[in-house]
């Protein structure tokens, strides 16, 4: 069976290599992580066809984009994608509405229903408006409703948000949640921001050097300790739990995982709701024993999966709850006094959480 | 005042300019598009030569157009193997001068415009399915109208102050070749001085006007149009 | 034609200064187009016999004569036609009594194809071809004198449509000698072999003097060169032997 989505490239600019070769999910947000000149715009644009690796395989859904051992190489007007670029790229002599048309026209969508897309976007007040006339934000969004209205089988986005504020991006992001929640085709988003990966992720390919580092479920790829990312300071895993009960008399809710349940701080949501929860592994404190007299309300039984010591005096721990992967960072002088190693039964401590949505 | 000869002298140096800028713009589009986007190594003698008649004196030019499209140059003799005669002395040979003359005043702004639109806008446009000549037609055109402007109007201007060149090539023969340019030279050497005046005058506040026109339009459409 | 002048005027002032010495003084000197090859050698000798120096500017006699009257620094006029140095005597700019025949215009209706042109002159009559270059007739001596062969001839009507006008000598000899008309009147200074003195290439016809008017070609000392030795000097010498000579050879008729 092939996978949704295979991406091969092989490329060299001397000073810059390209060399990959994934398989990445039908659905969800599969984000593109790395640092400036990691290579993930380049493998963006090689996917969307801007940019033509020599050596190639790219297929989507069954479709062939490219293979070079056949010399097949589809244009990137004739592949069935949306596209949206760090600068919103609209046409400046275009209003919003001749934006949005652009692509439809050529798609022979020319009388689509975009209600549902100008709503979900919030633009449907801005249709004549001339992009001059718009904020770096609406700007953006119309770049996405544009891409999205060709009703693509893939959205490719290339750091939608770096040229924006923090306030600006705080604008967008709701909606970005909403397309993740209501879209049904994989989007590739490329970015450098851990705030956006957490936010976003459900898949996450981490790129360094033109290479991908790692590529899988995000909670799994975020606690893997061989990519650099679990050793930053601001380290952490994200899981997908749902809402299980409220305990109104302390003004506590209750949220389950694979693997248990957590207390949190009130949350006024449905029993049944999903949540992303993000745990720092600075947040993490290991026991060997259950500790029967803590403040610390989330302590839960975890096996460790792996250990690996830092120049800087720091541990980092890998641990399994449940099914829910976890990251802890403490110091090695700790990992030494209770002689941590892997395979252990230990309990962690979860300090505090933030959730994401 | 203009005797009869003055005005057909303006109305040939009228179409002379208009057919030459319209071949111009046909023939320095493609070429402007290429010279702004290619990465060729042909590209700096591309450019080279086209900014040729920039500084060669129209002298040179002429000379060489004369000796090139006359029944012994080769681009002669291959019209009057294709039975279209040779061209100097004729309307023909004036419009190719013109446009070889002035197609620096086209390429140049088209070039720039095409240039200052960046990559941007045509990948925006063929993610939105649009293919190549569609991008162009409907992307890069309208984003360098103040270029197709400037291209237009200075090439129509240059190709009326033209002298030089259609003198050598065009035989200064009345009602075919003799331009506005020519008739004033002529009547300097004439010793017409007043006849002069009132060609020459016309052509000073023709010029003047258009350049105003062209320089006040491009105030009101600013050129810059990075993409938002 | 701005870079012609530009330069011209470069090498007037490099040379204003050192006119000013006594011994071997420099003079400027307006020539028309088509006595450029004789008067090239003329200043030569000129420099060999009398140590003076003639710096020359060659162009159409008519836009000499207009520099002229706008106060440029030319101190001898050696114009094709008569016509320029009356008016220019007319406007006090002549030293009195200077003005001289320097050489007769001779003129030629030559083509740059061997037996084209046959030695009467017949094919004009014939007008079977597609041009015939002539200098421009509203200013250039050349052009003047060409019309009033045709007329002789009883062509000029026929013949105008055909017309492809020069500004000056050298470029009617250009429309000529590249193929791109047929034939064309020219000075025979232009085609001359100066070995045989007879045409050298192509084919012509050597134009009798009785089908025009008289072409002198005539000189003046203008005022600006009143007081340069040189200039007088110049004015003498190209009256001398060893000048009619030179002149001669070229294949212009000598004003005696």
């Amino acid at each position: 069976m092939t996978t949704p989505i295979h991406a091969k490239f092989e490329l060299d600019y001397g000073e810059f290599r390209l060399n990959v070769d994934l398989d990445l999910p039908g659905s969800g947000v599969t984000v593109l992580f790395g640092h400036s000149g990691s290579g993930k715009t380049t493998l963006l644009r090689c996917i969307a066809g801007l940019q033509q690796a020599p050596n190639g395989f790219l297929q989507i859904n069954g479709e062939v984009w490219q293979d070079s051992e056949r010399n097949l190489f589809l244009p990137t007007h004739k592949r069935s994608l949306g596209y949206v670029f760090q600068e919103a790229n609209l046409f400046p002599h275009l209003s919003v509405k001749g934006n949005l048309q652009f692509g439809l026209k050529r798609t022979g969508l020319a009388g689509a229903d975009l209600t549902h897309i100008l709503e979900l976007l919030g633009i449907a007040h801005l249709l004549e408006r001339l992009p001059d006339g718009l904020s770096g934000g609406e700007r953006q969004r119309v770049a996405i409703a544009r891409a999205l209205a060709l009703n693509p089988q893939i959205l490719l986005m290339d750091e939608p948000l770096a040229a924006l504020d923090f306030k600006r991006k705080q604008e967008i992001l709701p909606y970005l949640g909403r397309l993740h929640r209501e879209l049904n085709i994989p989007v590739l988003y490329v970015t450098h921001s851990q705030q956006e990966v957490a936010q976003l992720a459900d898949h996450l390919v981490i790129m360094d050097e033109g290479k991908a580092l790692a590529s899988g479920p995000l909670s799994e790829t975020l606690s893997r300790l061989d990519v650099p990312l679990a050793h930053d300071r601001e380290a952490a895993t994200v899981w997908q739990v749902t809402v299980a009960g409220h305990e109104a008399e302390y003004h506590l809710t209750r949220v389950a995982f694979a693997g248990g349940t957590l207390s949190l701080t009130h949350l006024s949501a449905e029993i049944g709701t999903p949540l992303r929860l993000q745990i720092y592994a600075r947040d993490v404190s290991i026991t060997l024993q259950k500790p029967s007299d803590t403040s610390i309300l989330n302590v839960l039984p975890a096996v460790i999966t792996d250990i690996a010591d830092d120049d800087s005096g720091q541990s980092v721990v890998g641990l399994l709850v449940g099914d829910q992967p976890l990251l802890a960072h403490i110091t090695r002088k700790s990992r030494m006094l209770l002689g941590l190693r892997v395979d252990m039964n230990v309990y962690v401590q979860i300090k505090g959480t933030s959730i994401l949505n | 005042m203009l005797n009869e000869a003055d005005i057909a002298t303006l109305w040939l140096t009228f179409k002379v300019a208009s057919l030459a800028t319209l071949i111009m713009l046909m023939l320095g589009t493609p070429l402007a598009w290429w010279l702004a986007r290619t990465s060729s190594r042909f590209k700096g003698i591309c450019n080279a030569l086209v900014a040729l008649p920039l500084v060669l004196p129209p002298t040179v030019l002429g000379f060489y157009l004369l000796v090139m499209l006359g029944p012994k140059g080769p681009v002669g003799r291959l019209t009057s193997e294709l039975g279209w005669g040779t061209l100097p002395f004729t309307f023909g040979g004036l419009i190719v001068a013109s446009v070889l003359y002035s197609l620096p005043f086209v390429v140049q702004p088209l070039q720039a415009s095409f240039a200052a639109i960046g990559r941007q806008p045509l990948e925006a446009a063929a993610t939105l399915r649009a293919g190549p000549l569609d991008t162009f037609f409907n992307v890069v055109v309208p984003l360098a109208k103040p270029g197709f402007m400037t291209a237009a109007i200075l090439g129509f201007a240059h190709t009326v102050g033209e002298f030089g060149v259609v003198l050598m090539v065009g035989g200064n023969i009345p009602d075919k070749t003799r331009v506005v340019s020519v008739q004033i030279y002529n009547h300097v050497e004439a010793l017409e001085y007043e006849q002069a005046h009132w060609l020459a005058g016309g052509l000073l506040l023709f010029s003047f006007t258009v350049l105003l026109v062209l320089y006040s339009a491009l105030k009101t459409h600013p050129v810059a149009h990075q993409l938002k | 034609m701005l870079n012609h002048r530009f330069f011209r005027a470069l090498v007037l002032a490099a040379f204003i200064f050192p006119a000013s010495s006594a011994w071997s003084a420099t003079t400027i000197v307006a020539v028309a187009a088509d006595f450029t090859k004789p008067m090239t050698e003329i200043a030569a000798e000129f420099q060999k016999a009398t140590g003076h120096e003639a710096k020359l500017s060659f162009g159409s006699s008519g836009k000499a004569f207009a520099q002229i009257q706008s106060g440029a620094p030319f101190e001898v006029y050696l114009s094709a036609s008569e016509k320029y140095p009356v008016e220019l005597e007319k406007a006090g700019l002549v030293v009195p009594g200077s003005r001289f025949v320097y050489a007769i215009g001779k003129l030629v209706l030559w083509s740059a194809t061997p037996g084209y042109v046959d030695d009467k002159g017949e094919i004009l009559k014939t007008g079977a071809f597609k041009h015939i270059a002539l200098a421009d007739p509203t200013h250039a001596p050349y052009g003047v004198v060409a019309e009033e062969v045709m007329t002789s001839v009883g062509v000029l009507d026929k013949l105008r449509p055909l017309f492809v006008m020069g500004e000056n000598i050298s470029q009617t000899f250009q429309f000529v000698t590249t193929g791109n008309a047929e034939l064309g009147f020219v000075a025979l200074a232009q085609v001359i072999d100066l070995n045989t003195g007879k045409i050298g290439s192509g084919s012509g016809w050597l134009i009798p003097d009785e089908l025009h008017g008289p072409f002198n070609q005539t000189a003046v000392l203008l005022q600006t060169g009143a007081e340069n030795p040189a200039a007088q000097a110049l004015v003498d010498f190209l009256k001398s032997p060893a000048a009619r000579a030179v002149i001669k050879k070229y294949g212009f008729g000598s004003p005696e």
